[in-house]
C-alpha cells in the first residue's frame, strides 16, 4: 500500500496556487489535509499526477467572525481541530462545535480541514451537513483564463494575475452528489461562510455510527425557532447531505414558544407520527457493509424525530 | 527516476535534511531514513494509529502524511519521550506498572496520542480521555489497562508539575518520571 | 529459609522497557545492508483457470530486480503439503471414524487461483514503492470460473470443486455418537432444534506478517526472521520445500506484534521469499499490507450448526445432537485442529446422557481458515450455549438457574466425557468448580438496577456463555538452562512471546526452580539455533507445556550447580537461594576456573504433558438494547474463571480482558463479508471493525481458580479463554433483552442493522407516506 508517483508543489501565494491548479488541466488536485486523499492514494484507488499543497499560503489561513453579518469564515487551511479549538466557535456556533466534534479523532481532525471535508463531499460526512443547516456560503476560486499580452505590452509586472475569479455559492448548490461538488477541476474551494443561527433557535446534532468517531450510519440535524425557521438535514441517506423540505414546512407551523402548552404537545405528536414517513419517502440511501438501505431509511426517520424533538426543548 | 525534493525538519530536536520522493510517506521517512524504529506501520489507511507521532506538537497519522508535508515542522517520536538511558517518561513508567501493553506494537502511538492530550488537557474528562485513545487500535490489551496507565500519568505529570502548571514535559526533555 | 515463591505474584513485566522506549525489534526494524523488497501480485478472482502472466513489461521497470512467477519456482519450490492436516490419531478414528484429506498448494500457483489474494507472481525491487509500481505492469490473463463460498453451497451437488481429484469439496468428516440419541428425542418433554452461524473473523493483530530472508555468504545458510508463532515449524517446513537440510536454515521470530493463531500457519510467502532471497542470494524483506493481511492471512470461526437439545420438564439435559459445517476455505490446513475441537468443547460443563455431533469440513472460494483465539471453541459454544438459553426460554427457567441446574458437580470430577480429545487420549475433565463458577458470574451482575441504568426506551437483557477448555496440548515443548557470564542464567524455550510476557513468567517460573532472583534471568525464545527444537506459541499450551519444561530444565540445573559448587566447598541446602556468584566462574574460557570444575553448566529438559488440563469459564454480559435503532450497549461484561495457579495475576487478567474484548469485537462489530462471487467486501480498517477503547464494557472478574493436578507447576492455559465466550453471552443477552418482542438470534455480529431486523420483522408494518400525509 504505497502511494504512485507524483509531482508535489507548495506554493506560498495563492495566486500561484490557483494557477498551478489551472495549468494541470484537470490533472492536478488540491491536497489540503491529506485525511481522505492519502488514503485513497496509498491505495491507488487515486492516482493524481500532480499535488498542490494548501499548507504553505498564509492567506487560506483565516479563521474569524465576519463584524458585518456575524458569519464565521473558514478558510481552505483550517483545520478542523482548529475550528473546535476556537473560542468563537464554542461560544458562538455550538451546533457546528458538537458536529465536528464528531468528525474522526483528534489524530485526524489535527490535519483534515473544514474545506477539505466539503470538497470531498463523503455523503456520510458530518460537514457537509453542517453547511446546510448553517445556510453555509462557499466562495471558489480559479486563476483567471492566461491573458495575451500584446506584443510590446509594458504590464508584465505580475506573473500571477491577483485578479482571480470568484463566485460564491449556498451550500445546496455546492453538494452535488456523492463525490461531487461543483467545484471544477483546477479550482479551489478558497472559504465557507458559516452565518450564526437565527436568534432564538434551538438545535440538535444527532448521528448513530457503528463506533465511536466512524463515519455515520445516518445522521440528522435539526434547527428550529418555532414559526420562523426550520431546517432539517439528513445525511448519510443518499448521494449528499439533503434538507427535507416537507418537514421543515411542518415545523415552520409550529406554535412560538409562548403558546399554550396543549400546541406544543399536539406538535411532538405529530412529529412522532408523520415525520419517520416523509423522511422515508425523501431520502434514497444505499445499503454497504455497514447497513442495509432499509435501515438506513428508518434511522434516518428515528434520528430525525429525535433531533427536532431536542431543537424544540432547547428553542424553549 | 522520479524528482527529488530537499526536505529539513527536525526529529525529536534533532534536525535533519534529505532529498525525498514526494510519495514517500512520514511514517516511511521516519522508519528507514531517520532510523526511528519506534513509530510503527499497522494500516496505512490512517484507522490503527500505530504511526501517530507530532507534528509541530499536534497527533498525526505519519501514513497519511507526506514527508515533504513535513518540511520545515517539528516531529516528535516515541524515541523523544525518554532520552536513552535516562529515566522513563511518565507515560512510559505508568504503561509498564499498570500492564498497558503485550506486544508492544500498538504502544507508541498510544504514548504519542497520550501525550498529546496531557499536554493540551492536563486533567482530560472521560470522554476527553476516550476520544483521543479511540483514534488507537489496541488487539492484545483490551484497553482497560490502557485508560488506568493514562489516567496513573496524568497523577504522575500533576505531582511533578505541582498542579496547576503545564502538565507534560516536552520531548526530549529527560527528566521524564 | 526458603524464598517467597515468584510464581503468583505480579511482577511487572520486564519486556516492556525495550518496547516502550521504541527499541523493540520487529520484523520491519530488521534492515540488512543492500536489502531488496517484494511486492506479491495476487488473484483478483475467487476461482480462476490461468492463462498468462507477462512479466516483460513489468521487468523493465526501473529498480525492479526479478520477477518470479509460479513457472519460474516450479521444481524449486517443492508444493506445500499440510502433513499435519492429515494426522488422525487412531483413537480419534475408532471412535469417531474421523478421515482429512489435503491437496498441495503451490506456492505460487501456475494451473488455477482458487480464491481471492491467493499469490501469483513476485516483483522483487530496490524498494515497495517501485515493487508496487512495477505490480501494475503486469499481464495477467485469468479465465474466471465459477466459485462457491457458503460451505452449505459447497456440498450442494454440482457445486464447482476446489480440487478436480476430489469427487466432493468435503475436505474431513466425523461423527461422534453416544447413547441412543434418537430414542431420547422421542420421549423428551421438549426438544428446541435451532441453525446458528458462527460467522467469519480475522483476528489482525496490528502488527501484520513479514518475513526477512537473508543468505550468509560465508556458509551458505539462510537466516529467515518472519513474524510467526512457530519458528522451529516454519524452519522444518522450509527444509522440506527448498530441499534444504534444517541446519542450513536459521530461523528467527524477532519481537512479534500478536498472533492470536493466524500467525501459527505456515503461508506461501514464507517459502517463496526464502527462495528468492537464496536464488538471487541477496536479503529480500516482504511486510504484508493491510489489504494483503484481510486477504491472505488465515481467517477463523465459520460454522454453521444445526443443533437439538432435549431436556425433561425441570430442564435436565437428556440428549444433544449437531450438524456442523465448517469452511475451511481454498485449503484445509490443519485438519482436525479447529473442527475436532469443536465436538470435545460442544457440551462444556453439563452432563448430558446422549450425544451426537457430525462435522463435515469443506474446501471453497474463500481465504484459508485456521486457529484464531479459541479454534472451535467459541463456534461451538456460540451454538450450545444459544440453544441452552432457548430451552430455558422455552420452560420459562432462568438461563443461569438452567445451568446450575446442569452443571457437572465437582464432586463428579474428575470426569470423562466419553470423547476421545485430539491428542487421542480419552477426554476427562481433570479439575474445576463449575457450579461456583456459575454462582460467581451470576453474582457480578446481580448488584444494580439495570432497568434504571438503561433508561426509558431501552430493553436489558443478561445472557451467559458456559465453557470448559482443554490446555496445554502436546505433543512436547523444549527448554533449556545455561549459566552464563555475570551470574546469569539464560534460558531458551521453544515457544516464543507474541506479547504475553514469556520472559516475564518463564522467568518466575525458572527463578524459581532455580533459587535466583528474577534479575538473573535471562530468557530467550523464537531463535531455531538458540534450542534445537520447539512446538510453538498457540492453543494456550504455552505456559503449561512450554513452562513445565522450563521447570524441568531449571530443576536439573539446580542440581548441576549444587553439585558443583560442593566440589568448591559450598554446601547448598534444599530450601537455600543458589550461589551463582562464585558459579559464575564456571563458564568456558575463564582464566579464573577452578581446576577441574565443569566448563558448562547446563540442562536441557523436554516436557511431554500428558492429557489436556481444563480451564473453564463463565461469562455474564449485561445490554441495553434500543428496539427503535438497534443499538446495543453493553453495561457489564463479568467474567468468572478458572486458569489454575496463575502464575503472574496480572498478565492473567491482561490475557483474559484482551481475550474477551476480541470476542467482544467478534460478537458485535467484526465479519469478514465474501459476495456471492467470492470477493472480499470488508478488506480494510474502515470496513471491518476493531472494537475501540470507547467501545470497552464495564469489566468484572472473579477467579475460581483450582490448581491443575495433572502438571508440576499447577497450571492450566488462558491465552484463549477470553475470546470463548462473549458470542454467545452477548447473543444471550440480546434475545433476552428482546424476549417481549419474541426474536430469535442466529448469528452475530449483532449491528443495530441486524438488531433492528429482528425486532422489525415482528413489528406490524410501517405505514407509507402517502398513508399519513
Ligand atoms: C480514520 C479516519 C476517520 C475519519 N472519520 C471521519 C468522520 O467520522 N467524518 C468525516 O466527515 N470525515 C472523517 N474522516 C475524513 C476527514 O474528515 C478528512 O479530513 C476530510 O474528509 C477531508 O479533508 P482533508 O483536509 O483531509 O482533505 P484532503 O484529503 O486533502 O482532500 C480530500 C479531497 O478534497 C479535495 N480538496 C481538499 N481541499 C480542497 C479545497 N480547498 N478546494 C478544492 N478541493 C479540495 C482534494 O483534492 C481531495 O480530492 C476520517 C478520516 C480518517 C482517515
Ligand atoms: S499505520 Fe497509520 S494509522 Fe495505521
Ligand atoms: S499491545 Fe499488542 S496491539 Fe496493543
Amino acid at each position: 500500500m504505497k502511494p504512485a508517483q507524483f509531482a508535489y508543489h507548495a506554493p506560498t501565494r495563492l495566486e500561484e496556487l490557483l494557477q498551478l491548479l489551472a495549468d494541470g488541466a484537470g490533472e492536478a488536485r488540491v491536497l489540503a489535509g491529506g485525511q481522505s486523499l492519502v488514503p485513497m492514494m496509498n491505495f491507488r484507488l487515486a492516482t493524481p499526477e500532480t499535488l498542490v499543497d494548501l499548507r504553505r499560503v498564509q492567506a487560506l489561513r483565516e479563521l474569524s467572525v465576519r463584524a458585518a453579518d456575524g458569519a464565521l469564515l473558514v478558510g481552505a487551511g483550517v483545520t478542523q481541530a482548529r475550528l473546535l479549538r476556537e473560542p468563537a466557535v464554542q461560544a458562538g456556533f455550538p451546533l457546528l462545535a458538537a458536529g465536528v466534534a464528531h468528525v474522526g479523532h483528534p489524530q485526524i481532525r489535527s490535519r483534515g480541514t473544514v474545506c477539505g471535508s466539503l470538497a470531498h463531499s463523503d455523503p456520510t460526512a458530518e460537514l457537509p451537513a453542517l453547511a446546510l443547516a448553517h445556510d453555509a456560503r462557499m466562495t471558489i476560486a480559479r486563476a483567471p483564463r492566461r491573458r495575451e499580452f500584446p506584443p510590446g505590452s509594458t504590464n508584465r509586472t505580475q506573473p500571477w494575475n491577483s485578479q482571480s475569479e470568484r463566485r460564491e455559492l449556498a451550500a445546496d448548490d455546492f453538494l452535488v452528489s456523492y463525490y461531487e461538488t461543483a467545484v471544477e477541476p483546477g479550482e479551489l474551494l478558497e472559504q465557507v461562510a458559516f452565518p450564526p443561527l437565527p436568534d432564538g433557535a434551538g438545535w440538535s446534532f444527532r448521528e448513530l455510527a457503528r463506533r465511536h468517531g466512524d463515519f455515520a450510519l445516518a445522521g440528522a440535524i435539526a434547527v428550529v425557532a418555532p414559526g420562523r425557521h426550520a431546517r432539517l438535514v439528513l445525511f448519510g441517506v443518499g448521494d449528499r447531505a439533503r434538507r427535507i423540505a416537507s418537514v421543515e414546512e411542518l415545523l415552520l407551523r409550529a406554535p412560538a414558544a409562548d403558546a399554550v402548552p396543549g400546541d406544543a404537545a399536539a406538535l411532538l405528536e405529530q412529529i412522532r407520527t408523520q415525520v419517520p414517513a416523509l423522511v422515508a419517502a425523501a431520502v434514497n440511501p444505499s445499503g454497504d457493509v455497514h447497513a442495509s438501505a432499509d435501515y438506513r431509511r428508518e434511522l434516518a426517520g428515528t434520528l430525525a424525530v429525535t433531533a427536532i424533538a431536542e431543537a424544540l426543548e432547547r428553542a424553549r | 527516476m522520479s524528482e527529488q525534493l530537499p526536505i529539513r525538519l527536525t526529529v525529536n530536536g534533532a534536525e535533519l535534511s534529505a532529498e525525498v520522493e514526494p510519495r514517500l510517506l512520514l511514517s516511511d521517512f521516519i522508519r528507514h531514513r531517520a532510523g526511528l524504529t519506534g513509530t510503527h506501520v499497522g494500516c496505512e489507511h490512517g484507522v490503527c494509529g500505530a504511526c501517530t507521532v507530532l507534528v509541530d506538537g499536534e497527533p498525526q497519522r505519519s501514513c497519511l502524511v507526506f514527508a515533504v508535508q513535513a518540511d520545515g515542522a517539528e516531529v516528535e517520536t516515541v524515541e523523544g519521550l525518554a532520552a536513552p538511558g535516562a529515566e522513563l517518561h511518565a507515560l512510559q513508567q505508568a504503561f509498564h506498572e499498570e500492564h498497558g501493553m503485550q506486544c508492544g506494537f500498538c504502544t507508541s502511538g498510544f504514548l504519542m496520542t497520550s501525550a498529546a492530550l496531557l499536554r493540551e488537557h492536563p486533567h482530560p474528562s472521560d470522554a476527553q480521555l476516550l476520544d483521543a485513545i479511540s483514534g488507537n487500535l489496541c488487539r492484545c490489551t483490551g484497553y482497560q489497562n490502557i485508560i488506568r496507565a493514562v489516567r496513573s500519568a496524568e497523577a504522575k505529570l500533576a505531582a511533578q508539575a505541582g498542579d496547576g502548571t503545564p502538565a507534560a514535559a516536552p520531548a526530549g526533555d529527560a527528566d521524564g518520571a | 529459609m526458603a524464598r517467597e515463591p515468584l510464581v503468583g505474584r505480579s511482577v511487572p513485566r520486564v519486556e516492556d522497557e525495550r518496547l516502550l522506549r521504541g527499541n523493540g525489534r520487529y520484523v520491519d526494524d530488521i534492515a540488512p545492508a543492500g536489502c531488496l523488497e517484494a511486492a506479491f501480485l495476487r488473484s483478483p478472482h475467487a476461482h480462476a483457470r490461468i492463462k498468462a502472466i507477462d512479466v516483460s513489461l513489468a521487468r523493465l521497470m526501473p529498480g525492479v530486480h526479478a520477477i518470479f512467477t509460479g513457472a519460474d519456482l516450479h521444481g524449486q519450490v517443492e508444493p506445500m503439503v499440510f502433513q499435519i492436516a492429515k494426522i488422525v490419531p487412531p483413537p480419534v478414528r475408532e471412535s469417531t471414524g474421523a478421515w482429512s484429506r489435503v491437496h498441495p498448494m503451490a506456492a505460487l500457483p501456475t494451473e488455477r487461483a482458487t480464491w481471492v489474494g491467493q499469490p501469483l507472481a513476485v516483483v522483487i525491487a530496490d524498494d515497495r514503492y517501485r515493487a508496487e509500481d512495477a505490480l501494475e505492469l503486469i499481464e495477467l490473463e485469468l479465465e474466471p470460473l465459477p466459485a462457491v463460498v457458503d460451505p452449505l453451497d459447497a456440498l450442494a451437488p454440482g457445486a464447482p470443486l476446489l480440487e478436480p481429484e476430489w469427487e466432493s469439496n468435503l475436505a474431513l468428516h466425523y461423527r461422534f455418537s453416544n447413547g441412543d440419541v434418537d430414542a431420547v428425542f422421542d420421549s423428551a418433554a421438549v426438544v428446541v432444534e435451532e441453525q446458528f452461524r458462527s460467522h467469519r473473523h480475522i483476528a489482525s493483530p496490528i502488527e501484520t506478517r513479514g518475513v526477512v530472508a537473508q543468505p550468509d555468504p560465508y556458509d551458505g545458510r539462510l537466516l529467515v526472521w518472519s513474524s510467526t508463532q512457530t519458528p522451529h515449524q516454519l524452519r522444518d517446513f522450509l527444509a522440506g520445500a527448498l530441499r534444504r537440510s534444517p541446519e542450513t536454515l536459521h530461523v528467527r521470530a524477532p519481537d512479534v506484534g500478536g498472533g492470536f493463531g493466524p500467525k501459527g500457519a505456515i503461508y506461501p510467502e514464507e517459502l517463496v521469499i526464502s527462495y528468492v532471497a537464496s536464488a538471487l542470494n541477496t536479503p529480500v524483506k516482504w511486510i504484508e499490507d493491510r489489504s494483503e493481511h484481510f486477504l491472505a492471512t488465515t481467517h477463523g470461526r465459520e460454522q454453521v450448526h444445526t443443533i437439538a437439545l432435549a431436556a425433561d420438564a425441570d430442564g435436565r439435559f437428556l440428549a444433544l445432537r449437531d450438524q456442523i459445517t465448517h469452511n475451511c476455505g481454498a485449503f484445509n490446513i490443519l485438519g482436525l485442529v479447529v473442527p475436532y475441537n469443536s465436538l470435545t468443547h460442544l457440551v462444556g460443563m453439563y452432563a448430558i446422557p446422549a450425544v451426537d455431533v457430525e462435522m463435515r469440513a469443506v474446501v471453497t472460494n474463500t481465504g484459508v481458515t485456521a486457529p484464531y483465539r479459541g479454534a472451535g471453541r467459541p463456534e461451538a459454544v456460540f451454538a450450545m450455549e444459544r440453544i441452552v438459553d432457548r430451552v430455558a426460554r422455552r420452560l420459562g427457567i432462568d438461563p443461569g438457574e438452567l445451568r446450575e441446574r446442569n452443571a457437572i458437580p465437582p464432586s463428579a470430577l474428575p470426569y470423562e466425557t466419553g470423547m476421545i480429545y485430539r491428542d487421542g487420549t480419552r477426554q476427562v475433565y481433570d479439575s474445576g468448580d463449575y457450579p461456583e463458577l456459575l454462582r460467581q458470574a451470576r453474582r457480578l451482575v446481580s448488584d444494580e438496577d439495570w432497568e434504571a441504568r438503561a433508561g426509558a426506551g431501552r430493553e436489558v437483557g443478561i445472557g451467559y456463555a458456559a465453557y470448559v477448555e482443554g490446555t496445554g496440548v502436546g505433543p512436547f515443548e523444549s527448554a533449556s538452562a545455561q549459566v552464563i557470564a555475570g551470574a546469569r542464567v539464560r534460558v531458551a524455550v521453544g515457544s516464543a512471546s507474541q506479547g504475553q510476557g514469556h520472559r516475564t513468567t518463564l522467568g518466575q517460573i525458572a527463578a524459581d526452580a532455580l533459587g535466583v532472583p528474577l534479575e538473573a534471568i535471562e530468557v530467550v525464545g523464537g531463535d531455531t539455533n538458540a534450542i534445537a527444537t520447539g512446538f510453538g506459541t498457540l492453543a494456550s499450551r504455552s505456559l503449561v507445556v512450554g513452562g513445565n519444561a522450563v521447570a524441568k530444565a531449571c530443576a536439573e540445573l539446580r542440581a548441576q550447580v549444587v553439585e558443583a559448587a560442593a566440589g568448591l566447598g559450598f554446601e547448598v541446602g534444599a530450601d537455600d537461594p543458589l550461589p551463582l556468584g562464585p558459579m559464575a566462574a564456571l563458564t568456558p574460557f575463564n582464566p579464573g576456573r577452578p581446576a577441574g570444575a565443569p566448563a558448562v553448566l547446563r540442562a536441557q529438559a523436554e516436557y511431554y504433558p500428558g492429557p489436556v488440563t481444563y480451564a473453564a469459564g463463565v461469562h455474564a454480559a449485561v445490554v441495553a438494547v434500543d428496539p427503535r435503532t438497534g443499538e446495543v450497549e453493553i453495561l457489564r461484561y463479568a467474567i468468572a474463571h478458572d486458569c489454575g495457579r496463575a502464575v503472574n495475576p496480572q498478565i492473567a487478567d491482561g490475557q483474559v480482558i484482551g481475550g474477551t474484548m476480541q470476542g467482544i469485537g467478534g460478537a458485535l462489530f467484526e465479519e469478514l463479508v465474501y459476495d456471492d462471487e467470492g470477493q472480499l467486501r470488508t478488506a480494510s480498517f474502515m470496513d471491518y471493525l476493531l472494537p475501540t477503547a470507547s467501545e470497552m464494557p464495564e469489566f468484572r472478574t472473579a477467579h475460581v481458580d483450582v490448581v491443575s493436578p495433572l502438571n508440576p507447576l499447577g497450571v492450566k492455559g488462558l491465552g484463549e479463554g477470553g475470546a470463548i465466550g462473549p458470542m454467545a453471552a452477548l447473543a444471550n443477552a440480546v434475545e433476552g433483552a428482546l424476549a417481549g418482542h419474541g426474536v430469535v438470534v442466529r448469528s452475530c455480529p449483532l449491528t443495530p442493522d441486524r438488531v433492528r431486523a429482528l425486532v422489525r420483522a415482528t413489528e406490524p408494518p410501517v405505514p407509507t407516506a402517502q398513508e399519513t400525509t
